[in-house]
């Protein structure tokens, strides 16, 4: 073998280790959610019992539940907030327009907790009760920025020509945003929504913060169950929320391709 | 359609597209104010209050929390959260460099599979992959049973609960986004130049010192901002990996909202935190000169 086959073979080996270490912890928690046994480490045989479990657990599927009403809602208003904020700061310069670019970078380069507690703080000298309001509140926050961003990649090979034209052919503001601005970036719009999705029911950090009692979410509950010791019914939970990711990952993937 | 009128019209027509800002840039910016700025603010003003006796707020204007800052105790654990932030920057740097080179030299076919395999995990719960360190590094856990039955080892081994254990679990959460901008960097790199390097003699040491080394230096840097950063804000790593001497600057800000009730104190960290923050991504944009740098999403 020649130096240069014995590289590339070198290479092709180091690069199968480290996706190794990318997937092999998650590879095992997820066959270990499928063990017949209590003790997590060895494999006894096939079972679906801690899915069972999970089902049949009443606060795991209010936490479930609450997931799924915040993920929703502040997808919903992020996206739209956000898209908007992406064609306007496109299209326009206009005064301040520095500082809201700053005000979005922000939330994505400042370590989370220190949004977290500033939302708690917030919430507390405002006197509003922490609970589901609140943790939907501070998810559309931490999600707008990342739309505006991934839109705004979408916009960048966008051709203005258009929109004036519809507006030259009459069209007023929103029918030219509506028809002509939206169906073109919106390949950009739903793959930021689906970013958006991703982040809320994944969130540990903020919600934290702001969740109050009653109104826990999926990932609060792992962390709490993990806090008081590893269990297969934490190995079930998991792996259903890595499959969710793992379908909206594809699926925004899959829409990217397409749209290049 | 005489002069007069069409410039009426076009008058209309500016004052009507000049309208638009106002519906697609109103709700973005009431909102970031009232729920990122205000509440930032409300940060840096606790940060200068006193403690109440039961854990409320006192408004009366004092600097105690930050000279509370420079006891040692509070020191220790701030030098220790920048130790961790470095070594997880480091080991990132160390894997992620040869790795992304590799796959930004595979064949073309398969770069954009190879790049998605980096993607997934990037995209899934930093908390579940956290945990399912646990599951192989805790005492009865997968590593040290399958140590045992291979006759390696005779006493199971304590993986979990140090320092290592926490920046393996940093490692491996931030990975991806040292990889990603890495990658950008090296996929960049004009091959001729490394070409030219080597006809003019140089050894392959010398061609990645002296060529590939500097030409990537803007994905070593912007790897290094976005592993660093976030690593002295994840507080669940320390906290569920770390034992209890591996205290980080995110879990004592846990503690003083949530256990010690000390929300001056805890405000004060906070500004402190924010404000390296700020002066790393200062230091990093003044180095580059733009913003568009930090995007690799």
């Amino acid at each position: 073998m020649d130096r240069r086959a014995m590289g590339t073979y070198v290479g092709a080996v180091y690069a199968a280790l480290v996706y190794a270490f990318l997937y092999l912890p998650i590879g095992v928690l997820v066959a270990l959610s499928f063990n017949n046994s209590r003790l997590n480490a060895v494999w006894q045989g096939f079972t679906l019992d801690w899915y069972r479990v999970l089902w049949h657990d009443r606060l795991i599927l209010e936490a479930a539940k609450n997931t799924l009403i915040i993920g929703f809602t502040a997808t919903i208003a992020a996206t739209m907030v956000g898209t908007l904020a992406a064609v306007g700061m496109y299209r326009y310069h206009f005064r301040g327009k520095s500082v809201l670019d700053s005000m979005l970078y922000i939330p994505i380069v400042i370590p989370e907790i220190v949004l977290g507690i500033a939302l708690l703080a917030f919430f507390a000298l405002g006197k509003v009760p922490l609970g589901l309001w609140t943790l939907i509140l501070a998810h559309i926050t931490f999600c707008i920025p990342f739309v505006v961003i991934v839109v705004r990649a979408r916009l960048a090979g966008f051709d203005q020509h258009l929109e004036e034209a519809a507006m030259d052919l009459g069209a007023s503001p929103w029918q030219t945003f509506v028809k002509v601005t939206l169906p073109l970036i919106m390949p950009g719009v739903v793959a930021g929504a689906l970013l958006a999705f991703t982040l809320s029911i994944d969130d540990v950090i903020i919600s934290f913060f702001v969740a109050g009692p009653g109104s826990t979410t999926l990932p609060l509950k792992i962390y709490a169950m993990v806090k008081q010791g590893v269990t297969p019914t934490i190995n079930a939970l998991s792996s259903i929320l890595l499959l969710v990711t793992l379908l909206v990952t594809v699926t925004a993937e899959a829409i990217r391709a397409r749209a290049h | 359609m005489s002069g007069e009128e069409q410039s009426r019209t076009t008058q209309e027509e500016k004052r009507r597209r000049n309208w638009v800002p106002v519906w697609t840039l109103a709700p973005v910016s009431l909102w970031m104010v009232l729920f990122v700025a205000v509440p930032l603010l409300l940060v840096l003003m606790v940060s200068f209050t006193k403690r109440g006796t039961y854990g409320g707020i006192v408004y009366e204007f004092t600097l105690e929390n930050y000279a509370r800052f420079f006891d040692p105790l509070y020191f220790t654990v701030m030098s220790n959260s920048l130790l961790v932030a470095l070594l997880t920057t480091v080991a990132c740097i160390l894997v992620g460099y040869p790795f992304a080179y590799i796959v930004a030299r595979s064949p073309r076919r398969y770069r954009n599979l190879l790049l998605m395999l980096i993607i997934i995990p990037f995209w899934s719960s930093s908390l579940i992959r956290t945990y399912s360190w646990i599951v192989l590094l805790r005492t009865e856990g997968v590593i040290n049973n399958v140590l045992l039955s291979a006759g390696l080892i005779h006493e199971p081994l304590a993986l979990l609960y140090n320092l290592g254990a926490v920046i393996v679990g940093m490692t491996y959460t931030l990975f991806p986004f040292m990889v990603l901008p890495l990658y950008a960097s090296i996929e960049k790199l004009d091959c001729s130049l490394l070409e030219a390097a080597r006809d003019l003699g140089a050894r392959p040491w010398q061609v990645f010192r002296r060529v590939t080394l500097p030409l990537t230096m803007p994905g070593i840097t912007a790897g290094s901002l976005l592993v660093f950063i976030p690593t002295l804000g994840l507080f669940f790593i320390s906290d569920l990996m770390g034992g209890s001497r591996t205290m980080m600057i995110s879990n004592l800000i846990q503690n003083q909202f949530l256990t010690a009730r000390n929300w001056p104190f805890g405000a004060a960290l906070s500004v402190i935190l924010m404000i390296m923050t700020l002066i790393l991504i200062g230091l990093y944009l003044r180095s580059t000169g733009s913003k568009e740098k930090l995007e690799v999403v």
